[in-house]
């Protein structure tokens, strides 16, 4: 009995047989293991051996000396936690830039789902949503052109119909106060039409049997959206939502470094813990102080993701991630 | 059945389409004011601004992009690493997800976990960034742009997910049959999952396209430069287009800064405008496929 290792193996039993059966395991499926190796190599070399990269957060770090040369020095680098108040403000910004993308994407999102949903004239329809999700396949270094255009003091697209309207130009390039609603603006442009995707197709899901009951109750459309459709979007929206929330310390370095770029005087609201670390790595090249951020980061994030998991899976199980 | 609609359904109805029809405007007008933008005079933006009409037509910024091989140079190195990125991504991937797929292989949770768990936790910028620059000795290699990125886990739990809602006795038939797991993998399972490759592709080959910030990190050489990364430095910086503007000898010649960044845009984009529509629905599709749970 023990001896066959079937296709439906039985766990309990092989755990006995030690290393015995690991070497037949591997020597049985040995094409299989094979080609998972590039894979597991890939891994190691550039996702395990930057964590290994974590000591440079309790070392000084010098670059000559290098990752095994370098001295110890417990939690010096941590310091700046209490030191600083540059870190407090960076990591606020960070947790309420996202904050807001995540809530305003998301309302959007459903919104241009909802709406979708409803519209019946095809060429209308597909027309309207190759445009809305457009935006998301564009990089960010474009979107900032484009940014770049509708922004500037002299000549940009906003201020002239500001202008239009009699309203003085504003410099937005110097205004940090502006920005928190800007970068939620092209968050939105950019993510919300690509994101409507999947609660549309959430929607489509949805017994057409139930509006058609619903229709001869005489309920109205808008009952209808608001008894039937989102209620039936709520798993999906919340689902989307706590997994979005489990990378709220990770700040969307790609879009906020290609827009706000090294603006000093925008700083104050849109400087996030990525942007910050990129700085320290490489203006000030505080090495080991900017990886202690980026532990502290990687720490929290990572509580962060398995408390979310753990209340996906006491809400719905079937769509906790593990 | 024919229900008779209600004055108040059908004004909602109307203020949907308004709604939808304005979001779809917001999307597309960027695109026109830059494309018309770059289509204008230099003294046109400096005097009335950025327009989506402009007062004047001309195609000097274009002219001074095209003759400069800096673009060319740019284009190739996005088509390189997006075509060799996305083709060893995808062998890459296929060939760990296939594995993970099958319910049989013994490690295969372990190796599961193994990938999953670099999802949630990461060793942050500063370490990969000494690692690869100091013991992997990968800066200005244009390698840099592709071997880091060639498996992503996300991708690959996608690829795993498809896979497993194949039929397993297909690939039991064909190993009775005496094929091995490698024949099967490429001649089985591949071509009959072409539906979930072209949506990863497609999902690898934008990631290979819109790379730019490992080229800021990692790459000096200006020869190797992919397309996004010279557009940053293009907005960062008039030199740009004064390089470009070096061998112009007119009298009292303004180069043309802001119109040759939005032609370089322009250029930048043009691609995936044109080809998006006909690849949206895999996109779509590749999205739906994180539904199936496996």
């Amino acid at each position: 009995m023990e001896r066959t290792i079937s296709y439906q193996s039985q766990p309990q039993k092989i755990k006995k047989m030690g290393k015995n059966s690991f070497i037949r395991e591997i020597r049985k499926n040995h094409l299989l293991y094979l080609l998972t190796l590039p894979g597991i190599l890939l891994i190691f070399v550039f996702a395990y051996l930057p964590i290994f990269g974590i000591v440079i957060a309790f070392q000084d770090f010098r670059p000559i000396e290098g990752v095994f040369g370098s001295p110890f020095v417990g939690f010096e680098n941590f310091r700046f936690f209490i030191e600083s108040k540059e870190v407090y403000r960076v990591v606020m910004n960070t947790v309420f830039l996202n904050v807001l993308f995540i809530l305003f994407t998301t309302v959007v999102s459903v919104s241009l789902a909802v709406m979708f949903s409803e519209i019946k004239l095809k060429k209308f329809k597909v027309i309207t949503q190759t445009l809305a999700t457009l935006p998301h396949f564009l990089s960010w270094t474009v979107v900032a052109m484009i940014v770049a255009v509708y922004l500037p003091y002299q000549g940009g697209v906003v201020n002239q119909i500001l202008n239009a309207f009699g309203i003085e130009s504003v410099a937005f390039y110097n205004e940090a106060a502006y920005w928190p609603f800007l970068l939620v603006f092209i968050k939105v442009w950019h993510a919300a039409g690509f994101g409507s995707i999947v609660y549309l197709a959430t929607i489509s899901g949805i017994n057409p049997e139930i509006y058609e009951s619903a229709s001869m109750d005489g309920a109205t459309r808008w009952r209808k959206i608001w008894h039937i459709t989102l209620p039936l979007l709520k798993p999906t929206i919340i689902l989307l939502l706590l997994l979005a929330l489990g990378g709220i310390f990770y700040g969307d370095f790609g879009m906020i470094y290609a827009i706000v770029g090294k603006n000093a005087l925008l700083y104050p609201t849109t400087d996030v813990i990525d942007t910050y670390v990129y700085r320290a790595l490489t203006e000030f090249s505080n090495i080991s102080m900017s990886s202690a951020i980026g532990l502290f980061q990687s720490f929290v994030g990572f509580i962060l993701v398995l408390t979310v998991n753990q209340i996906t899976r006491k809400y719905s199980p079937d769509s906790a991630l593990y | 059945m024919e229900v008779k609609e209600s004055s108040g359904d059908r004004l909602l109805l109307i203020l949907m389409y308004a709604g939808i029809a304005v979001f779809a405007l917001v999307c597309l007008i960027p695109f026109v004011t830059v494309l018309s933008s770059s289509l204008t005079t230099e003294s046109s933006i400096q005097q009335f601004g950025f327009q989506m009409f402009p007062k004047a037509f001309s195609l000097e910024a274009y002219k001074l992009l095209l003759q400069n091989d800096t673009i060319y140079k740019s284009y190739g190195v996005t088509i390189f690493v997006t075509v060799v990125g996305t083709v060893l991504a995808m062998l890459v991937t296929c060939a760990m997800a296939y594995p993970l797929s099958l319910r049989h292989l013994k490690y295969r949770n372990h190796i599961t976990f193994y990938v999953f768990f670099t999802m949630l936790f990461h060793g942050g910028l500063v370490s990969s960034y000494i690692l690869i620059t100091k013991y992997l000795g990968m800066t200005d290699s244009i390698w840099v742009l592709i071997i880091p990125s060639l498996l992503n886990p996300f991708n690959m739990f996608l690829m795993r997910n498809f896979f497993k809602s194949i039929d397993e006795s297909l690939a039991e038939s064909a190993k009775i049959d005496g094929a091995n797991e490698i024949y099967i993998m490429f001649r089985i399972m591949i071509p009959i999952s072409m539906p979930a490759i072209a949506a990863i592709s497609l999902f690898y080959a934008l990631a290979f396209w819109n790379k730019w910030f490992e080229a800021m990190l990692y790459i000096r050489n200006e020869n190797l430069f992919p397309l996004q990364y010279l557009i940053k430095r293009i907005l960062d910086s008039a030199d740009f287009s004064r390089e470009l503007a070096q061998n112009v000898n007119i009298f009292e010649y303004t180069t043309p800064t802001l119109t040759t960044r939005l032609a370089a845009t322009i250029v930048t984009i043009g691609p995936i405008i044109f080809l998006y529509p006909f690849l949206q629905k895999y996109f779509v599709k590749g999205l739906l496929i994180g539904a199936v749970k496996g």
